[in-house]
């Protein structure tokens, strides 16, 4: 064990896996003290291992419930540890599937948003000028659109769906990373590392690709995380607006949208899945803020 | 070999014309080594970004044996004329390894057997092959610096253009980073460029040089005019004064 | 009746493989006079100067046997006291003056807030104010009393920066690097100004460089320091018998405008010089 730790700290690595592996480890080392941010990471990784295993794990059938004899069975029945629904599913069992739903809207619109906007913002950045103006004024557009709304205008024309509100949302998602990266890239593209990459006579591909998109990745991805709580919310609004994933799938925000109806006798119908959105939520945002903490180069000595 | 002429730089700063460099001339001969010194603003790093195609010219000739230099420079440029820059800690990609500085030049330029050139030019600057896999933050200042003059020598270029390659650093890395500096010019028949605002860095390295002021040459010297005070103009004597230190004079003056 | 007395001054940080310490047991007094420290970055010099102030950042801890400035013990004083010390009867300078005057203000307004604060009327203090460019060779103080800091030259930018330090008449001055950003003509007048302060106010000056050569030309006496200590105390007019090979090293490495010394000599570090 202590002699992985050297050979990951050593000063002197000899190779370029073990060079790589040690910055790794020494941000990990850096992010394991703040508490906070690894109580974010552990709810993350929860989500991760309960929407990885949720077959095994839920009791019960997400989708198909006894309309006879479980139906609104409230919180801590036997063998329905938070209750039913009222149409007799264990909500329990139908979190842990939805998770995986959660877990795909936001793990799409980050492989989508985030090198869309990176693109878009190193491109406009590096190159100033014509191109700045173009990509950015493009940008400016679609960020002026409300989020919401134009989901909602994108699922209203392509039909709704969990696939659709996942495009839906990511097209809304990518300016802020765009304008982030570009930022980014007007501070570095001026930097001497950069002079002397093209005094080597590097492409601007090249530039943007190797030497600055590392660069500005840290703190899109900082952004992105923080970004993960609003994500989950305007999926399970979608969701709750009945555009988003369609019923039976057991989709956290459709879940909330289903117990609306008795929130007063039956509190624990709506309320269970909202539980769940602002756990996931919070674990985001912490996760993010510890990262923003050891990722943000300004901060490093 | 390297002959600028007439050369003028101008930047636009948002509504006024910044004219950084106003026609300047000079030739450098092949295994000289050439100094240009100023002030801060009186455009001397200017001239050389102008050389190697980081600022735009607007006027005058630049030309290499003779040929005039394209605009934007050529690959095989690139391996002729290299640089390296004032601030050993800005010119080093924070997230690249030494291994990937150095081996980023040979892909794009199309050498063969990297691992061998990368570890004899760690051994040239005296930093040794066990370097190559660390980050610029696990090495000093000076360590850095030599890690930069690494890079410049991989291309095994026949110009080296520096920019205040020592004034970030402490005196005593500064003379160590001089005399490789020095020992590698004398092994590879090397023509250097340096700019910098130390006379005395200049009067070390080079056997002749430029002074500059306001974007404009106030005069040429060898490095004999230099060590024997013989300055023509007010402009120079007052920076070779001003070099001295600090005197009784100034304190009356 | 020395003005400053430092005795056994340590500055300690945290670090992931345990306390560093970065001033490892400085001890010195001055006077009404110029003190450089000098040494090469790492050696301490600049916490050195910090410490003196309070101004140790965290989680950095100071700790002396003897801190005392005009007889006031330095260790333990609260955030009050302070500020009563500080700006007014000990200033510092520091290398950069851009990031050391508030970018969002005129420099006049800032000056005149220093004044301001130590109880002077207004129009006491705008007088005080321009005296106080004047004094710093500023030719036209009127239109740099006006201007935003981003609007002047580095080597203004530095005059200013003394000028507020200064414009309380400290009794101790703390310059660190207050020259290195500046073009070599324009630092001879910003030490000829410091210069003044020492001689016609009796003011104590503590003057930290990594240019022995320069400290030496100005300052009255010179402490070398490495690795947190001071390995060698000089008078300045004595540098070229400096005794200690540290000492001599930093002054041999220099090239010189008249000299020919190929290769230049480097600094062999002994290990033994920072024990």
């Amino acid at each position: 064990m202590t002699m992985t730790r050297d050979w990951l700290l050593s000063d002197r690595p000899v190779s370029r896996r073990q060079a790589r592996l040690g910055q790794i480890y020494r941000t990990w080392l850096d992010f394991r003290t703040n508490g906070l941010a690894m109580f974010g990471f552990l709810i993350v990784l929860a989500l991760v291992l309960v929407a990885i295993f949720a077959p095994w794990l839920a009791p019960h059938d997400p989708l198909l419930g006894d309309l006879n004899h479980t139906r609104l069975l409230p919180p801590l029945s036997e063998g329905y540890l938070l209750g039913t629904d009222d149409q007799g599913r264990d909500i329990l069992s139908r979190l842990i599937h939805g998770s995986r739903i959660t877990l795909a809207v936001v793990a799409l619109v980050a492989v989508i948003a985030t090198p869309v906007g990176l693109l878009v913002g190193t491109t406009a950045g590096y190159f100033g000028g014509w191109v700045d103006t173009v990509l950015m004024r493009l940008t400016d557009i679609v960020l002026a659109f409300p989020k919401l709304i134009l989901a909602l205008a994108f699922v209203a024309a392509l039909g709704p769906g969990i696939e659709n509100a996942i495009i839906a949302i990511s097209i809304t998602a990518w300016p802020p990373y765009a304008r982030l990266a570009r930022a980014e890239t007007l501070t570095i593209r001026n930097s001497d590392f950069i002079a002397a990459t093209k005094l080597q006579g590097a492409s601007a591909a090249r530039i943007i690709w190797k030497h600055i998109v590392p660069l500005c990745l840290s703190s899109v991805i900082v952004r992105v995380t923080l970004d993960m709580a609003g994500i989950i919310l305007t999926a399970a609004g979608l969701g709750f607006l009945g555009l988003g994933a369609q019923p039976p799938q057991p989709e956290w925000g459709a879940m909330i949208a289903g117990g609306r109806n008795f929130l007063v006798d039956y509190w624990w119908v709506a309320t269970m899945p909202g539980l769940a959105i602002f756990t996931v939520s919070l674990g985001f945002n912490l996760l993010g803020d510890g990262l923003r903490d050891v990722l943000d180069p300004k901060r490093q000595k | 070999m390297l002959n600028v002429e007439n050369l003028e730089v101008t930047f636009a700063l948002g509504a006024d014309v910044v004219r950084a460099v106003r026609g300047v001339s000079f030739t450098v001969q092949q295994g000289e080594s050439y100094g240009i010194v100023g002030e801060s603003g009186s455009g001397k790093s200017t001239v050389l970004r102008a050389i190697c195609g980081l600022a735009p010219t607007s006027g005058g000739r630049i030309t290499l044996d003779g040929a005039e230099l394209p605009t934007p420079r050529s690959p095989a440029f690139y391996r002729r004329v290299q640089m390296v820059f004032q601030d050993p800690y800005a010119s080093l990609h924070p997230r690249h390894t030494i291994d990937s500085v150095l081996s980023e030049p040979l892909s794009i330029q199309g050498f063969d057997r990297h691992d061998e050139r990368i570890e004899q030019a760690l051994e040239d600057v005296g930093l040794g092959a066990g370097f190559r896999f660390r980050y610029p933050h696990q090495l000093s200042g000076g360590q850095r610096q030599r890690v930069a003059v690494a890079r410049a020598l991989i291309l095994e270029p026949q110009i080296i253009l520096l920019d205040e390659p020592t004034s970030a650093l402490d005196a005593s890395i500064q003379a160590e980073v001089l005399n490789l500096l020095d020992r590698l010019r004398a092994e590879r028949g090397l023509t250097y460029v340096m700019v910098s605002h130390d006379l005395a860095v200049i009067s070390h390295m080079c056997e002749r040089l430029l002074v500059m002021q306001h974007g404009l040459a106030v005069e040429e010297l060898e490095r004999a005019d230099l060590r024997g005070q013989r300055a023509q103009t007010d402009y120079t004597r007052k920076l070779l004064k001003a070099s001295a230190g600090y005197t009784k004079e100034d304190a009356q003056a | 009746m020395s003005l400053l007395d430092v005795e056994n001054l340590r500055v300690t940080f945290p670090t992931r493989q345990g306390p560093a310490e970065v001033v490892r047991g400085v001890s010195f007094s001055l006077g009404r006079e110029r003190l450089g420290i000098v040494g090469e970055s790492g050696s301490g010099k600049s916490q050195t100067g910090r410490a003196i102030l309070g101004l140790t950042p965290a989680p950095g801890v100071t700790t002396a046997d003897r801190l005392s400035f005009d007889g006031i013990d330095l260790r333990n004083l609260g955030a009050r006291q302070w500020r009563g010390l500080r700006g007014k009867r000990m200033s510092m300078v520091m290398q950069d003056p851009k990031f050391s005057l508030n970018p969002v203000m005129p420099v006049g307004k800032q000056l005149m807030e220093v004044l301001r604060t130590h109880g002077a009327s207004r129009a006491e203090a705008r007088e005080k104010s321009l005296a106080m460019l004047e004094a710093v060779q500023i030719r036209d103080p009127e239109r740099v009393f006006r201007a935003y800091p981003h609007e002047l030259s580095g080597g203004m930018g530095q005059r200013v920066m003394i000028a507020m330090m200064v414009v309380s008449e400290p009794d101790l001055l703390i310059a660190d690097e207050p020259t290195s950003a500046l073009d070599v003509t324009i630092q001879i007048e910003v030490l000829r100004i410091l210069d003044r302060l020492v001689t016609d106010r009796g003011m104590g000056l503590i003057f930290i460089s990594h240019d022995l050569r320069l400290v030496s030309s100005f300052c009255d006496r010179v402490l070398v320091m490495y690795a947190g200590r001071v390995v060698e105390e000089l008078k300045a007019s004595e540098l070229h018998q400096a005794q200690h090979p540290y000492t001599q090293g930093l002054l041999n490495c220099l090239p010189q405008i008249d000299e020919d010394r190929y290769p230049l000599p480097t600094l062999d570090r002994d290990a033994s010089w920072a024990e």
